[in-house]
């Protein structure tokens, strides 16, 4: 019923998911996110929606990670 | 951090995602995509170039000036263009009963005002990531400077 993937892909959005909620140090916690974005892109296009897996790779992980860090760059990095 | 490796490779990649962010634009009633996914990929090109050049080189290329010029013309494009439906006797954003020609479809201009739609929605969406990247990465005094 559930490929042996789709099972990976999804136990790596869960162990990330978890992973950033539960780390301090907040550049790590932005690195781990776009993994996640990544990953979550794969997903997308699994699922059949190849638009939002388009404008979560660009965005997910190129634009939003720059944006965290450079929102941390401007703050303190440890949570 | 100035790499040459670094330089070297972004100076190659970067018109290959220019090109690939204005085929999803100009192809979004086609293939997936469109003027959001499209803009997206652009202004990853150029926070790309700032990024692994120097900020001032990338105000270069692009200045604050043109990048707030395009994001408020591609809003008003956006909207004359809707309101040329009106214009011609039907609703806003009216397509096929304004009396525009749909054309064949598959073909690159087909669908009417579609095309020209996702052209202000790509230009719209790389000039706002692009001003963001900017404002937020400037420093103190180029910040708050305008918008």
């Amino acid at each position: 019923m559930i490929s042996v993937l789709d099972f990976l892909l999804l136990s790596f959005l869960i162990v990330c998911a978890i992973v950033v909620a539960r780390i301090r140090d907040l550049i790590s916690a932005v690195i781990i996110f776009a993994a996640y974005s990544l990953v979550m892109a794969i997903v997308w296009q699994m699922l059949g929606a190849p638009d939002i897996a388009m404008t979560e790779a660009a965005l997910g992980a190129g634009v939003t990670t720059f944006l965290f860090l450079a929102a941390i760059s401007k703050t303190k990095r440890a949570e | 951090m100035d790499d040459l490796v670094i330089r070297s490779v972004s100076r190659l990649v970067v018109p290959f995602i220019q090109l690939y962010g204005l085929y999803v634009i100009f192809y979004g009633h086609l293939s997936p995509g469109g003027g959001f996914a499209g803009g997206a990929i652009v202004a990853s090109s150029m926070i790309l170039y700032g990024l692994s050049f120097n900020l001032e080189a990338g105000s270069r290329k692009l200045g604050h000036d043109v990048s707030s010029f395009m994001e408020s013309g591609g809003a008003i494009w956006y909207l004359i263009i809707g309101l040329l439906g009106i214009l011609f006797g039907s609703n806003f954003l009216a397509n096929r009963y304004a009396g525009v020609s749909l054309g064949t479809p598959g073909q690159l201009f087909s669908g009417g005002i579609i095309f020209f739609l996702s052209l202000g929605i790509g230009v719209k969406v790389a000039s706002t990531m692009i001003t963001l990247f900017y404002s937020l990465s400037g420093g103190e005094d180029s910040s708050g400077s305008n918008n």
